[in-house]
């Protein structure tokens, strides 16, 4: 775009010391955190009104907030949030460290491939919460099945990922650290690593939206705290205002595990080409 | 004197569906040590075949590739290889490509800093000894491999038409640069091209492939001087063998009747 303008200013005859400026396009808009604090604002706006109109008995956000700060106050919140968010970690933790070696098995050694792939691309059709019941089933109803379940859906989402990475490593990459002198062992550390290092971490990303989204579910089986239980109790005495807050914190955990990834994500991968 | 690079009827032939495409067939050629030997043919004639079995990527299916007499059995550092594509890896920055083999060979940190440093003084990098290769031109990529093998000290180094993706221009000052360190730091180059100015400016001998099967057409002589110069590029004698060459590539007779 702007080379296109670069070059309307040299044809134009413009006048000297004024470079064509009539022809740089003026920005219209506001810049994107404006419009993203604006686009919040006007949520709220329309959720108190809706709330104040009186649909389905919705809480307003001022009951929600009020809510909340009950919630923090006796430590519920706090206690709720660490325990999912424990959950989460430990499951996505295993998992994307399972996937990792796993996937790099299969893009390296095509036995290692055969024999897996099938078992990969079939459990990852099958949802992870579909195996809930088996997992109360087989691992009874401590934190091992919810963690289990977890674990399964970072594990699924991210092997791929690593999978198609070590698949994706550019061969001359290869061929040129073997005429450095390089052996299979060290291509491996040096090269096939940190080229499939932006897909691991795309994998990671996505393991743990899955990881979060199973969470709730997971959470379903006869826990005692966090914050999918927390909801569910509340949805028997018709306790919107926690449900809402339930919500609003699962989001707002998630968005912010994600940018953290997102982070570590452009800082690890800076040296990639931008297309 | 012995040679530095010999292939003895060396053929490389890959598998088809219900044939056999013989990309290399029965190949004799000798390279002296620190002689500049360029490759030109038309494609699928088996030039970067041959490249790729003197590194040891490629194994040949008949014959033998011997460097130093010995025979060759795989890669190795005292054979430089440079890629059209450059390779270079994306996440290191200049001098973490060039030092990339130094670490390889185990060289204490202190002379691998020097060498390095030389190596990348040699092309012409040293102001962008710490940028990742996604901020260089093509040119400088090319030059940034190009450190990369001469850091470990090859004694032959193999390009496969190492200028090919650049601009013209670029392209000559970097043919010029390479005669230049290759006049200070003599090795024995093989290079493979599609360009026969580019295989005549550099070689003191050229030699041309002939495609279906893939088999060397004939060698030619370049007799002149080095340091070569724009005066020569221009000069009548050039033009001589440049004809000739063009000849022997363009107008190659169908049949295998160069044997």
């Amino acid at each position: 775009m702007s080379s296109t303008e670069t070059t309307f200013e040299k044809a134009a005859p413009a006048a000297p010391g004024e470079p064509g400026r009539a022809l740089r396009p003026k920005r219209r808009f506001p810049p994107a955190p404006v419009l993203n604090l604006a686009a919040l604002a006007a949520g709220l706006g329309i959720w108190a009104l809706l709330a104040r109109a009186g649909v389905q008995a919705l809480p307003g956000p001022v009951a929600v907030g009020k809510r909340a700060a009950e919630l923090i106050a006796d430590g519920t919140l706090v206690v709720d949030a660490l325990a999912s968010l424990r959950r989460v970690l430990v499951g996505f933790a295993l998992g994307t460290l399972l996937a990792v070696p796993v996937g790099f098995l299969m893009g390296w050694y095509p036995v290692a491939r055969g024999l897996l792939e099938p078992y990969i691309q079939f459990f990852r059709t099958v949802p992870p919460l579909a195996m809930i019941p088996l997992a109360i089933v087989l691992m009874g109803i401590g934190e091992v099945p919810k963690i289990f379940v977890i674990f399964l859906a970072a594990f699924l989402s991210s092997v791929v990922a690593a999978f198609q990475g070590v698949v994706g490593v550019d061969r001359t990459l290869i061929d040129a650290a073997r005429v450095l002198g390089a052996r299979d062992g060290t291509v491996f550390l040096k090269v096939v690593v940190p080229a499939s290092a932006p897909f691991i971490l795309v994998g990671m990303r996505i393991g743990l939206g899955s990881a979060w989204g199973t969470l709730v579910a997971a959470e379903l089986i006869a826990a005692q705290e966090g914050l999918g239980f927390r909801m569910q109790s509340a949805q028997l005495y018709y306790d919107l205002p926690t449900i809402f807050v339930g919500l609003i914190t699962i989001g707002l955990l998630g968005l912010l595990m994600d940018r953290l990834l997102l982070l570590a994500e452009r800082r690890l991968t800076r040296w990639q080409e931008t297309r | 004197m012995n040679p530095k690079i010999s292939f003895r009827r060396v053929s490389r032939t890959y598998p088809l569906k219900d044939s056999v495409f013989t990309a290399l067939d029965e190949v004799d050629l000798d390279i002296g040590d620190e002689e500049f030997v360029t490759v030109v043919g038309p494609s699928g004639c088996g030039k970067s075949t041959l490249l790729s079995l003197a590194a040891g990527l490629t194994a040949p299916t008949g014959g033998e590739v011997l460097v130093d007499g010995e025979p060759v059995t795989g890669p190795g550092p005292d054979r430089g290889v440079i890629f059209q594509q450059y390779a270079l890896f994306p996440w290191l920055t200049v001098r973490g490509n060039v030092e990339f083999g130094l670490k390889l060979a185990s060289v204490p940190r202190a002379e691998r800093r020097r060498r390095a440093e030389h190596a990348i003084d040699l092309v012409g990098l040293s102001d962008f000894a710490d940028a990742l290769p996604k901020t260089l031109s093509g040119g400088m990529k090319q030059r940034c491999a190009i450190a990369r093998a001469y850091a470990v000290n090859p004694r032959v180094l193999l390009m496969d038409e190492p200028f090919g993706a650049l601009d013209a221009l670029t392209r000559v000052r970097l043919q010029d640069r390479l005669l230049d360190t290759w006049s200070r730091e003599r090795r024995t180059v093989l290079f493979v091209t599609h360009d026969v100015d580019e295989a005549v400016y550099l070689a003191r001998r050229v030699v041309v492939m002939a495609a279906r099967p893939g088999r060397i057409h004939s060698v030619v002589d370049v007799d002149l001087p080095y340091p070569r110069t724009e005066a020569i590029r221009l000069s009548p004698e050039f033009a001589r063998i440049r004809n000739t060459v063009w000849q022997a590539v363009y107008h190659q007779s169908p049949a295998a009747s160069a044997l």
